[in-house]
């Protein structure tokens, strides 16, 4: 079993996450399109946290048996490893765009300098 | 695409209004839909302008469009439908529009129903008014599962508007000054209608709606597909729920 302690100190983190992200989102800082992955992970480990059967359960499907709360590190880091990845399409997707405005911008300058 | 059409003689051209008005007309790869529509508006009211803003087209709509004497923003990439939309309602914010009438370039909505649309901010009765789908009996045809979730987000924003508002995903808009101004200041870059009217009741402008009737798309198809009405649903709604713990947005001043 889960010990009780590790439960409520991954909860309380957990829920914290949440309420960063929703702060963020609320604070405009955070666009939702960018926030769902988080607030899907941060509700994920919040369940896992707090439910320790499911967690206890889960980790049973696995074969964990001696140490339960590592199905919380390897969900969390599954985690991790989708928003950095969903980040990195992002990232190349602006560099991209980015290109595309430096260029025409210096199209622009050029029309501007020297008309005709 | 004949000529004839766009030379038509604008024979019960009656103007919509006797303000500075604009036609925003997003469009992307529209260049087989757009001449129609433009040759409609201007047939419908010749004192309207229409600004046509090329989503990232990689077709021939922008030069179609400019040939058929309209504004044309080009943006240089796809910025999705909001973000389209916007530079429309930045372009008649500032350059001082005192009524911007919303319709998608890919020929669904009928031009000849604006006077209905336009009709309430005209008359000072609305800010924005929105051509629903659902009032009267219009029939649409629709997927049941699209159906169902636009019934679901009109259920959910009626309750936060505390009025009864049928078709919230609708473009079919016509807005006032302070309409233009919520929105050249802030709209969502994808799926922008819902949480356009949510911000509109919550900053407490005047939304209304009139039935009208959508036409069947002569070519192409809807750029929603299945995955993406999923994403669409959750990301609105999450929108939604999360706008109402904001403070509402001031005012921009007048350029």
């Amino acid at each position: 079993m889960t010990p009780l302690k590790i439960s409520i100190a991954a909860t309380i983190v957990s829920v914290g996450l949440v309420l960063v992200v929703f702060e963020l989102i609320r604070s405009r800082r955070l666009r939702e399109r960018y926030a769902l992955l988080w607030l899907a992970t941060g509700i994920v480990l919040v369940v896992l946290s707090a439910w320790r059967g499911g967690l206890n359960t889960i980790a049973g499907w696995f074969g964990v048996s001696g140490y339960p709360p590592a199905v919380l590190f390897a969900v969390g880091l599954l985690f991790v490893i989708a928003v950095l990845l969903h980040y990195s399409t992002v990232i190349s997707k602006l560099s991209d765009e980015n290109t595309t405005l430096a260029q025409r911008l210096a199209l622009l300058e050029a029309k501007l300098r020297d008309p005709d | 695409m004949s000529t004839e059409t766009l030379s038509a003689p604008p024979a019960e051209a009656a103007p919509l209004a006797d303000v500075r008005r604009v036609a925003i007309v997003p469009a992307y790869n529209e260049e087989r839909n757009i001449v129609r529509v433009l040759a409609e508006l201007r047939a419908l009211d010749p004192g309207l302008e229409v600004v046509v803003v090329s989503d990232g087209s990689t077709d021939r709509t922008a030069d179609i469009a400019r040939e058929a004497g309209a504004h044309v923003v080009r943006l240089p990439f796809n910025l999705g439908i909001g973000g389209a939309v916007q530079t429309g309602f930045r372009f008649a914010w500032e350059e001082g529009y005192e009524l911007a009438v919303r319709l998608d370039g890919d020929g669904q909505h009928d031009p000849s129903q604006l006077p209905l649309v336009a009709a309430p901010v005209v008359a000072g009765e609305a800010d924005i008014c929105v051509g629903s789908r659902f009032l009267g009996n219009g029939a649409y045809r629709s997927s049941a599962a699209r159906r169902v979730g636009i019934r679901l987000l009109a259920r959910v924003v009626s309750t936060i508007a505390r009025q009864r508002l049928t078709d919230t995903t609708s473009g079919f808009q016509a807005l006032n000054r302070r309409g233009i101004a919520l929105y050249a200041a802030d709209l969502p870059r994808d799926y922008p209608e819902v949480e356009g009217i949510v911000m509109a009741v919550r900053n407490h402008l005047r939304v209304c709606e009139v039935p009208v009737t959508m036409r069947e798309r002569e070519h192409g198809r809807s750029s929603i597909g299945a995955v993406a009405s999923i994403y669409y649903m959750v990301k609105v709604m999450l929108a939604i729920f999360v706008d109402l713990f904001r403070r509402r947005l001031p005012m921009p001043e007048d350029p």
